[in-house]
């Protein structure tokens, strides 16, 4: 192993890393003024969060169930060893809302409706319909562009909030109908439990943060492409790695930030 | 040149040079294009005659000399002073550009949408009308992925004459028709261009259309102009590479081939990087 071309060749991918990051904020300065001029066409934006929600919400339903259900017999095979099994309500609401609901529903966004819009964008670029519109004098950042950022950082907090919800249920049925807890139980332990300001409102923010940062890369990636098939192409991967990277690295900050109380 | 007089051109190409990843692709270009009449540009492929209406249309900016649209220069224009220019004039890309997630109504209604206010009943009027003019107001409801190479062209079409421009752009407008929507568009393009007192820019590699359809013609080649004239200067003229556009002749002053080495050595010599 030659540890020169290794430092080397990690210096090199830093860079242009480094590169990319900023070229993306490049990127998103120039887009801002679009999306205030898009925030007014309503019905573009709704019509995206339409497209991408059709796109991510079955698989955002099943998900969820399916967590909520692992959730709920995970935590039973532990709370039961200190009989504390009443508390299971409490344990899945938190792990929902605080974390798993936001993390999960931004990555399965980014897997499905993030490079998906990576595609669409890179398309419209490599079959010149962008550059058709510049020639109709109608500019894409705020007609194409905006309208999909605004409506994937819409979505995933909705889509976000489905999934704790649908979570919820799942463990419901599973901890009534299979473990045999009692369901006034594990309502009222949520009930009282669970903090709206605290853990609601942090878990929102949450994915927000990660709406916006999902948005971001999809939308850039898709506008930077190489307008060639192999360039659309590698861009949806990237869009994919790079999306999940970023929130889980945001993820841990945020949560740092928030269990000191900020 | 017998050409007819009348008030300034509208669109003034002066001394162009312009290079693409270093290499030359006009250099000393001069044409003007009448208002009101139908210019046709023919030259072989990859002689720069898309990149000449990119040009034209703002979305290149030359290395040296002007382009001059309307009075105005294009290359020196604020982003919003060239939008406001480009609201007059359509254009027919060569490869359509049609909005793959809009139907075709939609792709029609797009430009007006964009920039009128008109009301829906209004549009709903418009696009049929032009739609009817291409001959697809029966496929108003098909997406582009569902058109024919041609049908796409017509639709294309449709849409560069959507809001009335002062100018059309047409790239291509021919290639992948059939005899008869050929004709129709032939004839359309001159119609409009005579009865809502249009200017067209017509690229076209058809030789006998271009003599049917124009007012004038350029032939480009090598950077330039290599000849010009009214079809009847240039069927007659004796220029040779005139001749050999018109013939359609492989050997002669226009080369066929892309600059390449020669071709024997290429074969015995020429490995792959
Ligand atoms: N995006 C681009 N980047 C670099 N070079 C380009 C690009 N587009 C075209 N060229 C080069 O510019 C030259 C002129 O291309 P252009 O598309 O204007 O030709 P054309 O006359 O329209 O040809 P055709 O009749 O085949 O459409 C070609 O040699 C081509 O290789
Ligand atoms: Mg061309």
């Amino acid at each position: 192993m030659n540890w020169d071309l290794g430092i080397s060749g990690l210096g090199r991918r830093v860079i242009s890393g480094v590169g990319r990051l900023g070229r993306a904020t490049l990127f998103l300065v120039r887009l801002a003024p679009a999306l205030g001029m898009a925030a007014g066409r309503v019905r573009l934006i709704i019509q995206q969060i339409y497209m991408t929600g059709v796109l991510t919400l079955v698989i955002v339903l099943v998900s969820g169930a399916f967590v909520g259900m692992i959730l709920a017999l995970q935590g039973y095979n532990t709370l039961v060893r200190y009989d504390a099994q009443s508390s299971l309500g409490l344990l899945v609401a938190l792990s929902l809302t605080r974390e798993l609901g936001p993390v999960l529903t931004a990555l399965l966004f980014a897997g499905r409706a993030g490079s998906a819009l990576t595609a669409e964008i890179g398309l419209m670029k490599a079959t010149e319909q962008l550059d058709g519109m510049e020639m109709m004098a109608v500019d894409p950042l705020p007609r194409v562009v905006a309208p999909r950022f605004w409506a994937g950082w819409i979505a995933v907090p909705l889509l976000a909030m489905i999934f704790s919800a649908v979570g919820i249920i799942g463990a419901y049925v599973v901890a009534v109908g299979d473990l045999g807890l009692d369901g006034g139980v594990f309502w009222s332990q949520m009930q009282s439990g669970v903090s709206v300001s605290n853990d609601i409102i942090g878990g929102l923010l949450k994915s927000i943060v990660f709406g916006f940062v999902v948005s971001w890369i999809a939308v850039f990636e898709g506008y930077d492409a190489k307008p060639t098939s192999e360039g659309v192409s590698r861009a949806t991967t990237r869009t994919v790695v790079s999306s999940s990277l970023a929130i889980l690295a945001l993820d841990f900050i945020m949560t740092a930030f928030m269990l000191r109380g900020l | 040149m017998d050409r007819p007089k009348s008030t300034e051109p509208l669109v003034a190409v002066r001394d162009l040079a312009f290079a693409r990843d270093g290499r030359p692709i006009f250099r000393d270009l001069n044409l003007t294009v009448e208002r009101g009449s139908v210019t046709a540009i023919m030259g072989g492929s990859g002689t720069g005659k898309t990149t000449l209406l990119s040009l034209i249309g703002g979305r290149l900016v030359p290395d040296r000399g002007t382009v001059e649209v309307a009075g105005e220069v294009v290359g020196s224009l604020s982003r919003k002073a060239l939008f406001g220019l480009r609201r007059r004039m359509g254009m027919l890309f060569q490869s359509s550009a049609l909005l793959t997630d809009l139907d075709v109504f939609e792709n029609v209604a797009f430009p007006m949408r964009e920039h009128t206010s008109l009301p829906e009943f209004l549009i709903h009027h418009l696009v049929l009308m032009k739609l009817e003019l291409v001959g697809l107001r029966g496929a108003r409801e098909l997406f582009p992925a569902e058109l024919s190479g041609g049908m796409s062209r017509r639709v294309a079409l449709a849409r560069a004459i959507a809001l009335d421009p002062m100018m059309v752009m047409y790239d291509e407008p021919f290639a992948g028709l059939d005899p008869i929507s050929m004709g129709v568009i032939v004839k359309l393009i001159r119609e409009l261009n005579d009865a809502l007192g249009m200017t067209s820019i017509v690229v076209t590699h058809d030789v006998v259309e271009a003599c049917g359809i124009a007012d004038y013609i350029y032939l480009v080649g090598d950077g330039r102009v290599i000849a010009q004239g009214t079809p009847a200067d240039m069927q007659e003229t004796d220029a040779p590479e005139v001749r050999q556009f018109m013939a359609g002749l492989p050997d002669g002053p226009v080369a066929f081939h892309y600059p390449a080495p020669g071709y024997l050595d290429d074969l015995l010599t020429g490995e792959r990087p």
